[in-house]
């Protein structure tokens, strides 16, 4: 909403300055989004007629034109608009003015080799709307002030407000404005309301259709006939220029008027062009209609339209049809001041897709009772511009408004607020605001004005109170430091613990989107199906991740690109399995690419493998609490893993859920997205899979036990089918006696010369030591047989001899 | 007599040349073996006349004293020597690099939602998350924003469903609903989380991050709102005094609503904030508005309380000096690297937000 504070003045009447109105009305929550100072560059734009363009020496699209600024001589100016044409009649922005909407100054410069004086400006230039196809056309009427000023020489800014979307009074500079003397801003100037005074009838009949779903439940209109639409006097076109609307024609320029001055959107017909009458009804599926915007609209079922017996004329609060419209030699119009349904609107533009102002103020509701004011000032000032005759008010509806009764109860603003406010303040604001009073011990019961559909209840009251008493009167209560409750739960205390986790061995954290490109998703999909997004905000951002490997791998293939070699990156947060709430896991997905030690000059390079991010996710999870000696690991991995080289690790051997995957990525996939590495390796830890720690710290540890007797090492080498998993005879070894056997490691695994083809030898090395006694050889001797024999037992492995 | 004298000439003699560990052992067992020169002479006391022997006896023993200490001193000189040759020889360029070490970062985001936690649970905050694919009643109607509500416009949603009753959540408000609908009142949490909005420019992205605040229980009004807030943006920002702006302004969720600017000025393009005239938005809040309380079955006659929700990025961007929205999302290597927290840095509340 834009505003000058001239045209408050019109309304209010006050001797602050500009700088107080700025900080008054964000105080009571009109926030001031901007302020505009034209004033001191506005004698820098001046009307002015193109009167011969050629066409630019050196650019197809640009043209050079001679033109009219009132001067002797004509200024030639670089143009590329396609409707800068001879005749025009437009704005010229002198060298040295400062072009509103770039805030850049404008100055003498050659364009492709011709020296351009000046500019010609568009509206969006100027920031009179959002128009930036062409440059201005003013209509003929400006020919007789070519070389004057385009802005008044108004000194007032333009300012803009940020109005909520429950406050459509303010919509209206007449809403601010009481509003403003509410707070105690000045006072609200009170006019004698100005009626028609006519005898003759409004002779076009109008109907409001009964039926389900009626959008318009009053229609009141006035016919003014004989008209001379003219151009507008100068006092409306610096109105409305200075609050940044094009003036177009009289007619058109006092609904707009009316509509910025009192938020009572009107609308004028032609009335030759209706045919026999006005219908208020449904539109039916299929209807078309041309819009004032000059474009065409094909209804669906339900939408409120404005016909008459030939078909649409217009959406009703929305938009305007060209059939009807008025033009500079309508002679006849009728004025259209009624009340559409918020619901009804928005649902049609939305369907249609249409934005307009009047369409923005309907749909927050406008005061039904502003019909009449509406027609009586629109109407008046017709007639004083254009001449004519009015007819009587015409009032058609089909339901009537009903007053708004509030019982409040004044203790409920200290309850709420936690300041009091006294009896007579609150009366004093409330009937400011427009409110009726009617006062019961501590309990009034208020009459809501009618243009504040958005006050329903005693909560609301209590907003307008404290909010035109200002907010600074609420005090500052200091929290208590005091906690009942922990912070985090177990879930929330695992996830930081796994983030921080990662990240301490070396991997830089990343945010990506929730969302992904479907084609790598596919990649990385598993068996989970795909979760489309209806309106995505890009094609390669059209469904939700299915897991975090598709953008980190997107990611990491830039940041190769960027030159890097070495990466290590990794993101905690949700996936996607379907599109219900809560069909979500947190995962700890990470990725590491190239080498160790690349070009050390100390240590040996390699590429980054499986057991590295075996170890990330085993020593992560031993960090986090669990036991490794219980771990389980097997081979069996999504498709996205290479089939050999991935494993995936339960947290214990019977359990179901998997509690980590880790391996190189599939070769195809690094292949199909052509990423260039000389290994790939990642990770994904499941959270929703990890049973949560122990309650305390405390019985996560257990009771301190360590032996002081002698320890004895002993070295197996067994020979084993290549297939049989390490992990069998670490089972195995570890079945033996968990008293004796403390620690268990694997040293040398070897295939090739002198072990049988597709078999295998491992290497173990076996502590063994007794809590209650140093074992003597013979003890040792007994285990010794022992592992070997269940080792042989139970894997089929030979000792080697 | 003058055999002793000579022994002893002889071997001062030859322990002043340079010799190496087993020259000296051999000296020593020359003298001290079991047929060594000093040993002999000991065999000899016995044959010695009586009144020359105590005298002959005395002095071998000073003798032999006086050539074991000397022997062993040279020992100790050759070792002393050996290992400073030895390290001598061992000597390496330290200004070689050390071996690799990778780093890892904790994302800007990260970090700022840990210090927000710490902040708030200082206060008796716990935390509460929701999911981020919601109902439309959750984000939406639950939260007096009905269909057909101008203030949806403000929502650019992202939909699941052609029907749109499934979609990503606009706020971390729906994370309210999920707990005042699971548990009975007091209430005290932040939810902080996700939020998506089909919105992309430099200052928007399609996915930013929220924390949600509530407080509900039977005396809370804007006073304690205010206090809160107040509170937060100094612990946050890490300064003793702020400027802090409540402004009226309008959330379905809340009445009355508030928007909170704080004051800031710009030093050689950069934002300080707390000092200077300049206000910035930084979150919006209210009392929980009591249609909100009785969609979750709560009678707001008997409880009231606050809520806010504030853009935890945009937090990050103004104390870290983060100027591109886009770029917390962009995962670029060095960006992380530059603006990434050790993991090491936890913000807690006994050592403070920052080192």
């Amino acid at each position: 909403m834009k505003i000058t504070f001239d045209w408050l003045k019109d309304h209010l009447k006050t001797n602050l300055k500009e700088k107080n109105l700025l900080e008054q009305l964000t105080n009571i929550g009109l926030e001031v989004e901007g302020v505009q100072n034209l004033s001191s560059d506005k004698e820098l734009f001046k009307v002015a007629k193109i009167i011969k363009t050629i066409k630019h020496p050196n650019a197809d699209r640009l043209k050079v034109c001679d033109v009219d600024v009132g001067e002797k001589e004509f200024k030639k100016v670089v143009c590329g608009a396609a409707n800068a044409v001879e005749g025009l009649i437009t704005v010229y922005a002198l060298p040295g003015s400062i072009i509103p909407k770039t805030k850049t100054k404008l100055v003498v410069a050659k364009i492709r080799g011709v020296t351009s004086y000046g500019m010609l400006c568009s509206e969006s230039e100027l920031n009179l709307s959002d128009e930036s196809d062409g440059i201005i056309e003013l209509s003929s009427g400006y020919k007789k002030i070519i070389g004057k000023n385009y802005f008044s020489k108004s000194k007032s800014n333009l300012i803009d407000l940020s109005i909520t979307p429950n406050r459509p009074d303010c919509l209206g500079i007449r809403g601010i404005a009481r509003d403003l003397a509410a707070s105690g801003f000045g006072k609200l100037i009170h006019f004698k309301k100005k009626k028609i005074k006519s005898n003759n009838r409004q002779s076009l009949k109008v109907k409001i259709k009964k039926e389900k779903n009626q959008g318009c439940s009053i229609f009141g209109s006035c016919l003014i006939t004989d008209v001379k639409n003219t151009e507008s006097p100068q006092w409306l076109k610096d109105k409305l220029i200075s609050i940044g609307q094009k003036p177009i024609s009289a007619i058109v320029d006092i609904t707009n008027y009316v509509m910025f001055d009192l938020n009572r959107p009107l609308h004028a017909y032609d009335a030759d062009k209706i045919e026999k009458g006005i219908i208020v009804r449904n539109s039916k599926l299929g209807e078309k209609f041309t819009a004032l915007d000059n474009k065409d609209y094909k209804l669906e079922d339900g939408m409120c339209v404005i016909s008459d017996h030939k078909g649409v004329l217009g959406l009703g609060g929305i938009i305007g049809g060209t059939r009807s419209g008025t033009e500079l030699d309508t002679k006849n119009i009728l004025l259209e001041s009624a009340y559409f349904k918020p619901g009804s609107i928005r649902n049609t533009a939305k369907k249609l897709n249409l934005d307009t102002d009047a369409k923005f103020r309907f749909e927050r509701g406008i005061d039904p009772l502003s019909i009449e004011d509406g027609l009586n000032k629109a109407a008046i000032l017709i007639k004083e511009i254009c001449g004519g005759k009015i007819s009587k008010i015409d009032i058609q509806k089909i339901e009537t408004h009903k007053t708004k009764i509030v019982k409040f109860d004044i203790n409920l603003v200290e309850k709420i607020a936690g300041f009091k406010i006294s009896t007579k303040e609150i009366s004093k604001i409330l009937e400011n605001l427009g409110f009726k009073l009617k006062k019961k011990k501590n309990l009034f019961e208020l009459t809501v004005p009618s243009w504040r559909p958005d006050i329903t209840q005693e909560i609301d009251i209590v907003e307008e109170l404290v909010r035109i008493s200002g907010y600074d009167k609420i005090m500052i209560i200091d929290p208590i430091k005091e906690r009942k409750k922990s912070t985090l739960n177990k879930s929330q205390k695992l996830f930081h613990f796994l983030q921080r986790s990662i990240a301490s061995k070396g991997y830089i954290e990343a945010i990506t989107w929730s969302f992904t490109d479907s084609n790598y998703n596919n990649y990385f999909r598993d068996t989970k199906k795909e979760i489309k997004i209806v309106n995505p905000i890009s094609t390669e951002l059209d469904v939700l991740r299915n897991s975090i490997f598709s953008n980190l791998i997107i990611y990491l293939n830039k940041n190769l690109d960027r030159g890097f070699k070495d990466l290590s990156i990794y993101e905690i947060g949700p996936t996607f399995s379907g599109s219900m709430p809560g069909e979500q896991n947190t995962v700890v997905c990470g990725l590491s690419s190239g080498k160790k030690s690349r070009l050390s000059w100390i240590e040996k390079e390699r590429n980054v493998d499986v057991f590295d991010v075996k170890k990330e996710v085993v020593q992560t999870l031993i960090e986090a609490g669990y036991k490794s000696e219980e771990f389980f690991i097997d081979n069996k991995t999504p498709d996205y893993y290479h089939p050999g080289k991935s494993g995936r690790l339960f947290l214990k051997k019977d359990e179901d859920l998997v509690a980590a995957y880790f391996g190189e990525i599939h070769p195809s996939i690094i292949k199909k997205i052509g990423m260039k590495t000389e290994s790939l390796v990642g990770f994904e830890i499941f959270l929703d899979n990890l049973k949560l720690p122990a309650k305390t710290l405390n019985d996560q540890k257990n009771k301190f036990n360590v032996s002081d007797y002698q320890k004895s090492e002993r070295d197996f080498a067994f020979i084993i089918d290549r297939d049989v998993n390490a992990q069998d005879l670490i089972n195995a070894i570890a079945s033996v006696d968990q008293n004796l056997i403390s620690n268990i490691r694997v040293f040398d695994v070897y295939e090739g010369d002198n072990i049988p083809k597709n078999q295998k030898s491992i290497a173990i090395s076996v502590t063994i030591q007794s809590t209650e006694k140093t074992l003597n050889d013979n003890d040792l001797e007994n285990i010794n047989q022992l592992i070997i024999e269940t080792v042989e037992n139970r894997t089929g492995a030979k000792i080697r001899s | 007599m003058s055999d002793l004298k000579k022994i002893k000439d002889e071997f001062l003699l030859k322990l002043k040349s340079k010799l190496n560990l087993s020259e000296v052992n051999q000296m020593k067992s020359d003298l001290f073996g079991k047929n060594g020169l000093v040993s002999s002479q000991f065999k000899k006391i016995g044959s010695i006349a009586e009144t020359e022997r105590k005298k002959f006896a005395s002095e071998l023993n000073v003798i032999k004293d006086e050539l074991q200490d000397l022997i062993n001193l040279k020992i100790k000189e050759i070792e002393n020597e050996e290992i400073r040759e030895k390290l001598h020889k061992e000597k390496i360029d330290v200004t070689l690099p050390e071996r690799p070490f990778v780093r890892g970062k904790i994302h800007p985001v990260s970090q700022t939602i840990d210090e927000i936690s710490s902040i708030f649970s200082e206060i008796g905050f716990s935390v509460e998350e929701g999911p981020d694919v919601e109902s439309e009643y959750n984000n939406f109607t639950a939260l007096n924003t009905p269909e057909n509500h101008p203030a949806r416009d403000m929502h650019d949603t992202f939909y699941l469903d052609e029907k749109k009753e499934r979609l990503l959540r606009t706020h971390t408000s729906p994370v309210q609903i999920r707990t005042m609908l699971k548990d009975k009142p007091p209430f005290k949490i932040i939810a902080p989380g996700r939020t998506y909005r089909s919105d992309s420019d430099q200052t928007h992205a399609p996915m930013f991050h929220q924390v949600e605040g509530l407080h509900i229980d039977k005396d809370i009004n804007m006073g304690h709102l205010k206090g809160c807030l107040n509170y937060f943006i100094k612990e946050f920002f890490e300064l003793d005094k702020i400027k802090m702006r409540f402004r009226p302004s309008h959330f379905p969720f809340t009445e009355p609503s508030a928007e909170v600017d704080i004051g800031y000025e710009m030093r050689d393009g950069k934002i300080v904030i707390g000092e200077g005239d300049q206000w910035l938005e930084i979150l919006g809040c209210g009392m929980v508005h009591p249609n909100v309380l009785r969609n979750v079955k709560i009678d707001p006659i008997k409880f009231q309380g606050y809520a806010f929700g504030m853009g935890i990025d945009r937090l990050a961007m103004l104390k870290y000096g983060i100027n591109d929205l886009r770029a917390f999302f962009d995962c670029d290597y060095r960006w992380l690297n530059h603006f990434g927290f050790d993991p090491l840095d936890v913000p807690t509340n006994y050592r403070g937000l920052s080192r």
